[in-house]
């Protein structure tokens, strides 16, 4: 396992590297100039144009820059953000709560709903609840969800008025952030109504960002089952006499949840696009929207810095998805 | 006469293999959404063809004294614009037949572009093992660890706003699934006796790998490549909601959607028909792929 | 499928005008976050709204709601007769705020002024380089106007300037020249960030959280010398979608907002719980030709599309009504607007005539770039372009729209690569100069924010007579010379200037419309 382990790793290394080159390759081949956006209609003149250049260190030979930036990514400095002067460090690791509490949201969701739909269409395969159940997640995987956001907001927030349109809590509550999720900071406050709120104002954009990727499990978690069902040892096991539900809970899901896994794993990368159509949909002040915004305001060091940390986050959760994987299934464990 | 032809027909199966393509259909037919999602998916392309002659107004008309009006079963709406107006004065039946157009030339272009690119690259990497296939497939790595839509963003960036721009960027976020899935059908397929046997008899290497192992891979390819068309409809409408696909006036769905969100609470059929002309479209496309998987997947056939 | 409030939110609505016992909170859905809270770093209204306009006072500023100038932190100032020397009289007994980091030991006097505008302009100064750049001071050319600044006494600051400039009094009401503590800054000398990010001033509000993206909670400055304001809390909650803005004002989750869509204007007269005010805003939205280029170089074309545009449409179409149409460059709210000025009409017929006496009667093949962003003077400017490629159709000119991002299309412009281009402007401090003198003046012309490119002799000497001399008589007729001068000449179609709309809610007591399309919440109460 050490050894399964450590060559992951090792895989990493390149591929980390890899992510900061691209990323800064990309930064620089956008066109545009944030000076030139922080002035706006009324232009400067070219001297002082050169002069904000080389105060951002732009006018420096480009593999200079992108030393400078590998070092500093090294030491964990990411620069400053050109239109807020913070460090980029500082900006992501204030919103980056807001998305990744959402993204946890929106998975369970899609897993606690998912999971058990899967199952319960595979076992009743042909039935009308296993073709419902298709049918919903296949219009769900085919969902534009930038639309599906603003139908949900005119039917629950403009039309029923069941639910706050943006935000994440409701203003009245205010309480100093302890851990930056929204559920736990309520909770902890202990105001009354803090986290009734603070729920109610997740609701939609959970369901919004959770529908494909509950698509997609419901189906991989059907067909995975539906393999696992037809395998001798669940055949063994039924005609055994073991009582269905042993059949179903204990043999054939267990084996089944292993692609279902490796399918959450892709689904994180997913959900961080999808974080970019809901946040900006919902105004929920997370990554997506920021880095979105950072890129219109060509924010190099935001754009630059905000990349490679939601790339890392998505190498870790890869690596450990893999790791799990290697967990329950021992064949990948030992396969060379 | 139909009894006997179909008894027939059944005899010769019996007997003979039927033709591949004939036995694919009859897998097919038997799925019923599959069927209906071929015959929307026709009709699209129908729609797209002639769609010249089937919309009732020009796309980019403004009637400037129809801005926003409703469909024809609200209580303004006339049959003149049987969906209604959009906030210039075009028809918004007109524009969405159009689109339709932009959403088969999305799908057909990302479909080719990738495909083309992600195979020559995952049969290169299959082929010369060693450091050409460590970097390809590094680089797919790090392509992957970037969430595709981030991505595609960023290179919508760097090469500008617009709908080529925004397909291009689309087929990149494709190729890393497409080269892993070649580069894995292709070493197993290497692998295989006949390959081997081809190779003995001293084919070169570019007839190897286009004519002998390629069509032999091509079956994931399909169905990755129906799954990439609908996909890519749904990005690009999503590039284009952003502000970064096709720029208006174009009648594309997504940037129709894009210009119409400001008239969410005041007039919802701007905002609602190019949507359910993205969301209908993309469902057939899957419901078709779908069928198109089980059919060519002989696990399933059962 | 209209949409209706739901009784259960208002309830909270209610809660929340109620808040802690007794204390007023106003709400402010704003439309993005601040870059920060020190005004002379930034450029942006929403750092302005979140700072200068809520914490900090200017020697002089404008009146809440107009153009007009008014002493603050100086009760009174005089001019030299050569124009060049500035003399202030600060106002006593004026009190910064007390924060968790600082507690102000002395009253505002003259050492804070010369820190606020030292830091700006003097490069050594230890805490100009801190946040970087002072672009709006630059831009305003203060570092050029400015000789020196002198202490005369613990009350008394004396500007001397290296040239006259009618409008230096109205530069010093602007953002930047926001007065922040010179004792703060010695306290915070070791970090000297922290002199940003956890700001003092004098306003009539302090900052209390700033939730990134998010909120700002400020509460009322109890010292304030003009009297503490009326409500106790002020809230930002920042919501940059339109819509969802409306929303919440609707559902009374925000008292006022900013920038409603156009769309929802007449939902939101015909709402028995807002009040939608609007005022004529200090901008204008134009088409420039490159008159450096043919064939804009030739007047008659230029007056050609002028009659070409039916602006109308695009008043109706683009602005959805929240628009007029423009006629000269400066809106009619600044002093010395020229109302004698006669515009084009719109004749596709007379400019075919004149097109063609021009040397086109086929037309001729041209671009128009539009803004990829939504301005204050044009809420959609590819809507406007095509709008105007219609028009332009309709006597032979073929015209097509050309998109940049941003930053790329203000550079371009500014290089003079299109042919015409839509931009448009927003006043800055009230003063006609600001509009006439940067926008068309010959030595904007090359490579500047003269889009048209156009120099014009006579029309240049009359705006640079116009700054040497503080007569306002003098100067408002020349101001309205230039104005015909530049009709004839006709370097843009001036296309319109959008009106401002606010919906506030019913309960929200004498909030004014500001000019520069700031949202100040002093004075302002809940019923």
């Amino acid at each position: 396992m050490l050894r399964f382990i450590l060559t992951r790793l090792s895989i990493l290394i390149p591929t980390f590297i890899g992510v900061t080159l691209l990323t800064f390759a990309m930064i620089r081949l956008i066109p545009g100039d944030p000076i030139e956006l922080l002035v706006g209609e009324r232009g400067l003149d070219p001297a002082r144009h050169a002069k904000l250049r080389a105060e951002m260190g732009l006018d420096r030979p480009v593999l200079e820059q992108y030393w400078h930036y590998l070092t500093g990514v090294l030491q964990g400095d990411l620069g400053k953000s050109i239109v807020t002067k913070q460090p980029v460090v500082d900006e992501f690791f204030t919103l980056f709560p807001a998305t990744v509490e959402l993204s946890i949201c929106a998975m369970l969701f899609a897993v606690a709903l998912g999971i058990p739909a899967g199952i319960l269409a595979a076992v009743r395969r042909g039935s009308v609840f296993d073709h419902s159940v298709m049918g919903a997640a296949l219009t769900g995987y085919s969902m534009p969800i930038f639309w599906w956001g603003l139908l949900l907001i005119i039917l629950f927030s403009g039309i029923l008025g069941w639910t706050p349109v943006s935000g994440r809590i409701s203003l009245l509550y205010f309480f100093e952030p302890v851990t930056g999720f929204m559920l736990i900071d309520s909770w902890l406050s202990g105001e009354s109504g803090a986290f009734k709120s603070a729920v109610r104002h997740l609701i939609l954009p959970t369901v919004v960002l959770g529908t494909i990727p509950l698509a997609v499990i419901a189906r991989q978690t059907r067909s995975a089952m539906l393999e696992v069902l037809h395998e001798d040892y669940v055949r063994t096991a039924r005609a055994k006499g073991l009582a269905p539900w042993r059949v179903i809970g204990f043999h054939a899901l267990r084996n089944a949840l292993i692609p279902v896994i490796t399918v959450i794993g892709l689904q994180v990368g997913v959900l961080f696009g999808g974080a970019v159509l809901t946040e900006t949909i919902f105004s929920w002040p997370g990554i997506g929207k920021w880095i979105i915004d950072s890129i219109h305001r060509r924010d190099y060091p935001s754009v630059q810095g905000g990349i490679l940390l939601i790339a890392t986050t998505v190498i870790i959760i890869n690596l450990l998805v893999d790791l799990v994987y290697g967990l329950i299934n021992p064949r990948i464990r030992h396969r060379r | 006469m139909n009894e006997t032809a179909q008894s027939m027909s059944g005899l010769e199966s019996a007997q003979a293999p039927p033709h591949p393509l004939r036995e694919f259909w009859n897998y097919f037919r038997l799925n019923r959404g599959a069927v209906a999602g071929l015959t929307f998916v026709a009709l699209v392309v129908f729609v797209a063809l002639f769609a010249d002659i089937i919309a009732p107004h020009d796309p980019h008309e403004q009637y400037r004294d129809h801005f926003l009006e409703p469909p024809v079963w609200e209580e303004s709406g006339t049959w003149e614009f049987p969906l209604g107006t959009d906030a210039v004065g075009r028809d918004i039946l007109t524009r969405i037949l159009h689109g339709s157009r932009y959403s088969l030339v999305i799908g057909f272009i990302v479909v080719t572009l990738s495909l083309t690119v992600g195979i020559a690259l995952g049969l290169l990497a299959a082929f010369f093992r060693g450091s050409f296939e460590a970097l390809v497939m590094r680089a797919m790595d790090i392509m992957l660890s970037m969430p595709s839509l981030l991505l595609a963003v960023v290179i919508v960036a760097i090469l500008g706003p617009g709908l080529f721009n925004a397909m291009l960027a689309i087929s990149v976020t494709y190729l890393p699934h497409l080269v892993r899935l070649t580069r894995a059908a292709a070493i197993t397929e290497l692998s295989k006796d006949y390959v081997v046997a081809s190779k003995v008899s001293g084919a070169r290497m570019p007839r190897l790998m286009v004519i002998t192992v390629l069509p032999n891979c091509m079956a994931p390819l399909i169905v990755q490549a129906t799954l990439s068309f609908s996909n890519a409809i749904l990005d690009a409408a999503a590039l284009g909601f952003l502000g970064l696909g096709a720029q208006p006036p174009t009648p594309e769905w997504g940037t129709m959607l894009a210009e119409a969100r400001e008239f969410v609470l005041r007039a919802w059929w701007v905002v609602t028909f190019p949507g359910v002309a993205i969301l209908l479209t993309v469902l057939a496309l899957n419901l078709f792929g779908d069928g198109l998987r089980d059919a060519l997947d002989p696990k399933l056939k059962r | 499928m209209r949409p209706r409030v739901h009784a259960l939110v208002l309830t909270s609505a209610l809660a929340l005008t109620a808040g802690h016992v007794g204390a007023k909170t106003l709400v402010y859905c704003s439309e993005g976050s601040p870059e920060g809270f020190t005004p002379a770093l930034y450029t942006a209204g929403t750092t302005f709204d979140a700072s200068s306009r809520q914490m900090f006072n200017r020697l002089v500023e404008f009146e809440r709601g107009s153009t007009k100038i008014v002493p603050a932190l100086a009760a009174s100032w005089s001019v030299s007769d050569d124009g060049l020397t500035y003399t202030f009289n600060l106002r006593k007994g004026v009190k910064f705020h007390t924060t968790k980091n600082f507690t102000p030991s002395r009253d505002f006097n003259a050492d804070d002024v010369l820190f606020s505008f030292n830091r700006q302009r003097d490069e050594s100064h230890p805490y100009h380089k801190v946040g970087g750049q002072y672009e709006y001071f630059v831009a305003m050319d203060m570092t050029n106007l400015i000789k020196d600044i002198e202490k005369v006494d613990n009350n008394t600051v004396r500007f001397h300037l290296n040239q006259p400039e009618a409008p230096f009094i109205a530069n010093l009401a602007m953002d930047f020249a926001s007065i922040h503590s010179a004792e703060y800054a010695d306290k915070t000398s070791g970090t000297m960030e922290a002199f940003d990010q956890n700001p003092v001033g004098t306003g009539p509000f302090q900052l209390v959280a700033y939730q990134k993206d998010a909120v700002i909670r400020y509460k009322a400055h109890p010292d304030y010398w003009a009297g503490k304001a009326p409500i106790d809390n002020l809230v930002f909650a920042i919501t940059p979608d339109n819509s969802v803005r409306y929303q919440k004002l609707k559902a009374g989750e925000c008292h006022v907002m900013p920038y409603p869509n156009p769309a929802d204007l007449d939902a939101m007269r015909q709402d028995q719980a807002i009040n939608l005010l609007e005022q004529e805003g200090l901008n204008v939205g134009y088409l420039a030709f490159n008159t450096e280029k043919k064939p804009f170089d030739d007047r008659r074309v230029r007056q050609a599309l002028n009659m070409a545009v039916n602006k109308d449409a695009i008043i109706d179409a683009v602005f959805q009504g929240a628009g007029k149409k423009a006629k000269n460059p400066i809106p009619p709210t600044i002093w010395s607007y020229n109302d004698d000025v006669v515009d084009y009409t719109y004749n596709p017929d007379e400019a075919k005539k004149l097109l063609a006496e021009a040397g086109y009667p086929n037309g001729f093949e041209t671009d128009i770039w539009a803004m990829p962003v939504q301005r204050p003077y044009n809420p959609n400017a590819r809507r406007m372009a095509e709008l105007l490629q219609a028009d332009f159709a309709k006597v032979g000119v073929t015209a097509k729209i050309v998109s940049f991002e941003w930053g790329e299309y203000l550079k371009r412009s500014k290089q003079g690569e299109h042919q015409t281009v839509l931009l448009g402007w927003t006043g800055d401090n009230g003063d006609p100069d600001n509009f006439l003198y940067v926008l068309l003046g010959c030595e904007a012309a090359k490579d500047s924010a003269n889009r048209a490119r156009w120099c014009d002799k006579e029309f240049d000497q009359l705006l640079r007579d116009a700054k040497q001399t503080s007569d306002v008589a003098q100067r408002t007729a020349l101001y309205k010379q230039a104005q015909m001068v530049f009709k004839s000449e006709a370097p843009w179609v001036t296309i319109a200037h959008s009106v401002v709309f606010k919906p506030v809610r019913k309960e929200v007591v004498d909030f004014r419309i500001d000019p520069f399309g700031g949202h100040m919440f002093y004075g302002v109460d809940l019923k």
